[in-house]
């Protein structure tokens, strides 16, 4: 039998390694953008396994609304990428460095 | 389960915003490059007729709607008031500088009622499933509106780091809301304070969604160690967007602080009080002296919003009724105190040039003295000057701080204000004291210098005689 805190860890590795991506990454958009998905994706793990041992169905719904919610972030998020490209003709995270902050 | 029609009453408001920008969205299909005015002359009726609603339906005690997905109460009632005054501000404003750079497109107008409509749907919020629809309604349009210029290279860069940025600050609330779902039981705001008021606040997951719900709002307010996208985001987009995207978006962020830390996690508020002061203290910090250094009004008016939202949190934390009223109030004049400042920063700009240096803002009042006064009294209210309404926020906050005995609060944030007021000051000098670098004539329409009177003059009237906009601030917590 899985346990639920397998569940959870489970879920909090997968967060982890998609932040550290987000900050580690100095290569690639698009890189940023999977680990965008991965994140959105641990907490729905952690959604449906919290929904289940609750035996509740409300946090099932709420991955359905985060899945189409990602969908349209993707979406967005592709777009924003493709006009950056046409600018600037990089992807390169080192390369977008015009704005300093 | 039978759907009743009394629950579309009190969300009218969004009702409409929704069909205006559906309908601009259509309209602008069949018109004319010369007329796309209509649209904007669509979208401002609309949020007019929403405003109009809103007052309509408003008013009374609290009530749940959708099975308690969607509260009305006083709190909501204001603030969307404010957002749509607000919203309509920003669109009166973007008017003339979208049409001399041919980006009066259908688009812009469709984008920025969609994000009108988040905010709406996040203030009406009363569970974490609504919220963050509303949420990501509003970040979506922005990350579409920050890259509007297509052909700016900084613009798109500015777009794709928020994009980033904005996508993790959503994905830690998310992980944050997931943990207290797991805690509680349930999504609803109500439901989630009973359980935690019953079950106590020593459970350990509890505290870690917490902990990630503060990470998630410090994101969407811009609070420091989480504000890397302010600057960049207002200094890539175009100024009509920064505008915008300064002034509304603070005041659903408020109500999204308060939704999630006071509707629902209202008996951890020992834990997140301790976490708000850090942020409020860093933001108040950071935020003023690296604004003195700025030579970019954009970045400047960037890292000022970073240290008034350490002010607004100063309420938040006080965790007094008086305290969350002073920080609506907060919120509420700094929106707009900073619609105007950017407003005037679009009403210098022309065809070909934008303001983007302090030097630009130089002799300001030797070629149009009015609007410089009105300048003038956007840079006295957010240095907190009286009798300017930004002081008066600025009181009400740090006495509901000292009321709470946190006067080491009040003093850091009275210390951090005076070195604030000297980059807003200097904006006051650069106008009266220097000499012009341009006699380029400010061309403006008779309705653009309206809405900049009725924009700078309410500061002033809201300083002199605070009272009304303050009883309904403090009617939402009473």
């Amino acid at each position: 039998m899985i346990a639920l805190s397998d569940y959870l860890i489970l879920s909090g590795i997968l967060f982890c390694l998609a932040v550290a991506g987000i900050f580690l990454n100095r290569k690639n958009v698009i890189i940023l953008l999977m680990c965008i998905e991965l994140m959105l994706l641990a907490v729905n793990t952690n959604f449906i396994a919290f929904s289940h041992f609750l035996q509740d169905m409300t946090g099932q719904v709420f991955v359905f609304f985060i899945l189409t919610v990602a969908a349209a972030e993707a979406a967005i998020g592709l777009a924003i990428l493709v006009v950056l490209f046409r600018n600037r003709r990089t992807i390169n995270v080192q390369d977008l460095d015009r704005l300093k902050g | 389960m039978p759907f009743d029609a009394a629950n579309l009453l009190p969300i009218l408001p969004e009702i409409v915003v929704a069909i205006t920008a559906s309908l601009v969205l259509m309209v602008d299909l069949y018109l004319k490059d010369k007329r796309k005015g209509v649209n904007h002359a669509l979208a401002v009726i609309g949020l007019l007729v929403a405003i109009g609603f809103t007052g309509a339906v408003g008013g009374g005690a609290q009530e749940l709607f959708f099975d308690g997905n969607v509260v009305r109460d006083a709190m909501s009632d204001l603030l969307k008031g404010a957002v749509l005054v607000i919203s309509i501000f920003a669109f009166v404003y973007a008017q003339p500088w979208l049409k001399d750079r041919g980006l009066m497109v259908g688009e812009y107008y469709a984008l920025g009622l969609f994000a009108v409509l988040g905010m709406l749907v996040m203030i009406d919020a009363n569970s974490f499933l609504t919220l963050y629809l509303g949420l990501e309604l509003l970040a979506l349009c922005f990350y579409a509106l920050v890259a509007f210029d297509r052909d700016s290279p900084t613009g798109s860069e500015a777009a794709m780091k928020y994009f980033v940025l904005g996508a993790l600050g959503s994905g830690m609330l998310l992980y944050g809301i997931s943990m207290i779902y797991g805690a509680t039981g349930s999504i609803e705001f109500g439901v989630v304070a009973q359980a935690i008021a019953e079950q106590g606040t020593k459970d350990k997951v509890l505290i870690f969604g917490i902990a990630f719900l503060v990470i998630g709002i410090g994101f969407k307010f811009g609070a420091v160690p989480f504000h890397m996208w302010v600057p960049d985001v207002y200094e890539g987009a175009p100024t009509p967007v920064a505008l915008f995207l300064s002034s509304a978006p603070k005041i659903a962020a408020f109500a999204l602080a308060v939704r999630l830390l006071v509707d629902a996690m209202g008996g951890l508020q020992a834990d997140w009080q301790g976490m708000l002061a850090i942020l409020a203290v860093l933001s108040m910090g950071l935020g003023n002296l690296v604004a003195i250094a700025q030579t970019n009004i954009k970045r400047m008016m960037a890292y000022s919003a970073i240290s008034h939202v350490g002010f607004i949190f100063l309420g938040l934390l006080a965790g007094s009724s008086q305290g969350y009223s002073a920080a609506m109030f907060y919120a509420i004049v700094y929106a707009l105190t900073t619609a105007g400042a950017f407003g005037i920063m679009i009403i210098l700009s022309r065809k070909g040039f934008d303001v983007e240096h302090l030097e630009d803002l130089r002799g300001l009042n030797d070629r149009d003295s009015w609007y410089a006064a009105m300048m003038a009294i956007m840079m006295f209210s957010a240095a907190g000057v009286p009798p300017t309404v930004g002081f008066m926020a600025k009181l009400l906050v740090l006495e509901a701080v000292v009321r709470v005995d946190m006067v080491w609060l009040a003093l850091v944030a009275v210390f951090f204000s005076i070195i604030g007021a000297y980059y807003y000051l200097r904006v006051v000098k650069l106008m009266y004291f220097d000499r012009p670098t341009t006699d380029a004539p400010i061309l403006t329409s008779g309705g653009v210098r309206a809405v900049m009177s009725v924009n700078g003059l309410t500061i002033l009237f809201l300083g002199l005689f605070p009272a009304a906009l303050l009883s309904l601030c403090q009617g939402a917590f009473a």
